[in-house]
């Protein structure tokens, strides 16, 4: 293999990864430019950015708990996506998925390990019909999945603020849910760091206890399968290939015998069984409870962002998780650092997306100086 | 008798008043998408509009000043989804949602620099004026108190939103303009063929709804509301985007559409003020189950515009 400047010039002109590089750097830039005329320093915002991901194992830890959800979601608006179907819908099957799991917590009394399996195994599940009613509306009646989508997140929030509201369940006049059982926590040592020996031993190894200060716990280890999973589902699979076959052209994939409408149905279902999980790894790693929710929490809508700047496909949605969640919470430090606001961050992934949508643009910026070369 | 007839005013008022920010959105979507081009960046733009209406009517006391500026700023932010879409051929509905990203991100980031590091504004000094308030009082021509006030004593945005749906359909089935932006939205290389200028419609119809859904956005902000706030905005966007497919991409089913949220809405709310039996929630998820139900019988027969989201690129055709 040459690595050539031209060589890598290629590359980068012909590959999505390129583009996406490209569109990053104009998200930053415009970042700073935007901060500039605001009256901030962007160097010294990007360095508390950067600061406030790597300067402390926590921070790190922090990191990865921010992105694990964003992955998973990601992974669910990909698949869609994949097929040829938007997913908007990933958020309110992220709080179907999340309610369920906080009620399989709460109410069932099961040993350790086989707890959380269930939790997340009726989790996924109805987070996954959720998913399938866009996906069955749009094969059975042409209804756009976008719009049915919306409708079923809206849905999905008020039935969940209506679970609160059941007294068994939720805690009166907290707007939140009882605390589920320990045997449903999936956080790493998350009892051991209370007690005596844990404090006593993390006393002795700084490093850890910094880490342990943050609700660690296996969600980013599942995130991980998952985008393996996913990578394995479209790309090594009969299934997969049918399903990238509809995404690609539903007319040339039905005549070539692949029935288009059972692939929709069945890619919204795995789509909002993977949105589902995310729910339930967030409520069972972190929350371990959910609470009334005035607006989306936008965990969804992320998702979105963190497969289209991850190109859709399961590693992509790994690495610009970890970039999201890292933007997200080492953005939030901007604020009190030097009192800029962390919104910033929103603009440049607005500006990162856009670029992405126009591989066009930066061809043709890339491509400007042969051009005039030529002439 | 009387109680009844004024509980159904208020139902009605309440109908129009949540109804107006959607309007406004929707009739904005009609536009654009009859042009060919999704725009499902209008949340952003909402927001966006929000805020800069807020912001403006807050610092310069008139609320007209900060009712325009929220278009302009609308229009600012469609722009974008304009030379993305158009020129440079993005696929629509990824830059629809990077504008869903960059409208709230430009709102806060401002909201925090002009309003001392807070997500929301200052309560504005004057908001929208109700035109009709000289009819109702003592020895007027209505009572101010009653069925005729809860219901015609509105915001000028109410009869704004209203009117503006009859100017747009003026506009798309009545002028030359119209007809020709929807030829654009069903066969851009016929219309092209016949001098019309495809890039300069569509970019004229995205940006308009752009600056209605500025105004929509408005419209909650110094309207329904005294003040932007971060979480004044959620979803209306995205809501108005359903009811302009609701309405078979057309003004006035957008308008009946809108009126039939807003309806939810003023519904929901008169209820829970009686202490209705039925969870305030349960009732909160009724006009989206009712959306779906609705769709699933009625898109038979609505269809889109035959080019929508399609890529129109004339070096190419």
């Amino acid at each position: 293999m040459k690595f050539t400047a031209a060589a890598l010039k290629e590359k980068i002109l012909k590959g999505s990864l390129g583009f996406t590089l490209i569109s990053m750097v104009f998200g930053f830039s415009l970042g700073a430019i935007v901060l500039l005329v605001a009256g901030f320093n962007p160097i010294q915002a990007y360095w508390e950015i950067l600061k406030g991901i790597f300067s402390k194992p926590k921070y790190m830890s922090y990191v990865i708990i921010y992105a694990t959800p964003l992955i998973i979601t990601g992974l669910s608006v990909a698949f869609a996506l994949r097929t040829g179907l938007f997913n908007i819908g990933a958020e309110g099957q992220y709080i179907m998925g999340a309610m369920t799991a906080a009620a399989a917590g709460y109410f069932f009394k099961l040993p350790m390990v086989l707890h959380v399996v269930v939790a997340v195994a009726l989790a996924v599940m109805i987070a996954a019909l959720w998913g399938g009613i866009a996906g069955y509306l749009k094969a059975r009646f042409g209804v756009n999945e976008v719009i049915s989508t919306i409708m079923l997140n809206w849905t999905a929030l008020y039935l969940s603020n209506f679970a609160i509201t059941i007294d068994a369940f939720g805690r009166s006049g907290t707007g939140k849910t009882y605390t589920i059982q320990d045997t449903a926590f999936i956080d790493i040592l998350g009892h051991w760091k209370r007690t005596p020996e844990g404090i006593e031993f993390l006393r002795n190894h700084p490093m850890l206890w910094d880490i342990l200060k943050s609700p660690v716990n296996l969600g980013f280890i599942f995130a991980i399968l998952l985008a393996v999973m996913v990578w394995y589902i479209l790309n090594k699979t009969t299934l997969g290939y049918e399903l990238r076959a509809v995404g690609h052209n539903p007319f040339a994939a039905e005549a070539g015998g692949i029935n288009v409408k059972r692939s929709m149905v069945v890619s919204m279902f795995i789509a909002g069984g993977l949105a589902g999980a995310a729910g339930a790894f967030q409520v069972l790693g972190v929350s371990h409870r959910i609470a009334k929710l005035a607006v989306m929490e936008g965990y969804g809508f992320d998702g979105i962002a963190v497969s289209l700047i991850g190109n859709n496909t399961g590693p992509g949605c790994l690495l610009s998780g970890l970039l999201f969640g890292a933007l997200k919470y080492g953005g939030s430090k901007i604020q009190d650092a030097m009192n800029a606001p962390t919104e910033v961050i929103n603009i440049m992934i607005g500006t990162i997306i856009i670029f992405v949508a126009m591989p066009k643009l930066i061809r043709l910026i890339l491509t400007y100086k042969s051009r005039r070369g030529v002439k | 008798m009387e109680a009844l007839v004024n509980d159904l005013g208020f139902i009605i008022g309440t109908t129009l008043m949540y109804s107006t920010p959607l309007i406004f959105t929707a009739t904005g979507s009609v536009i654009t998408e009859r042009s060919g081009i999704i725009n499902i960046g209008l949340e952003g733009m909402m927001y966006f509009g929000a805020f800069v209406g807020a912001a403006v009517a807050y610092f310069t006391q008139d609320p007209w000043i900060g009712f325009l500026c929220a278009g302009l700023a609308g229009a600012f932010l469609a722009l974008f989804h304009a030379i993305a879409t158009v020129t440079f051929s993005a696929e629509q509905i990824v830059s629809g949602i990077a504008i869903n990203f960059l409208g709230p991100g430009l709102a806060l980031f401002l909201s925090r620099l002009f309003f001392d590091g807070a997500t929301q504004t200052l309560t504005i000094p004057n908001k929208m004026p109700l035109p009709l308030n000289f009819l109702f009082g003592d020895g007027k021509l209505f009572a101010s108190t009653g069925f005729m006030d809860l219901v015609f004593n509105q915001f000028a945005t109410v009869y704004l939103s209203i009117a503006l749906v009859f100017v747009a359909w003026f506009f798309l089935y009545k002028t030359r303009l119209g007809m020709r932006l929807m030829a654009v939205g069903e066969h851009p290389e016929a219309a092209d063929s016949l001098g019309i200028s495809v890039y300069r419609i569509r970019y004229g119809a995205v940006m308009t709804s752009g600056f209605l859904a500025g105004l929509g956005g408005a419209a909650m902000s110094i309207a329904v509301v005294s003040r932007f706030s971060n979480t004044l905005i959620s979803g209306h966007g995205f809501i108005a985007l359903a009811a302009m497919i609701f309405g078979k991409w057309r003004p006035q089913g957008a308008l009946l559409a809108c009126l039939i949220f807003g309806g939810a809405k003023g519904l929901e709310i008169y209820l829970g003020a009686k202490g209705f039996p039925v969870p305030s929630s349960i009732l909160a998820t009724l006009p989206y189950v009712l959306t779906i139900i609705i769709l699933v019988g009625w898109v038979g027969r609505s269809r889109p515009p035959a080019a929508i989201g399609k890529i129109f690129d004339k070096g190419e055709a």
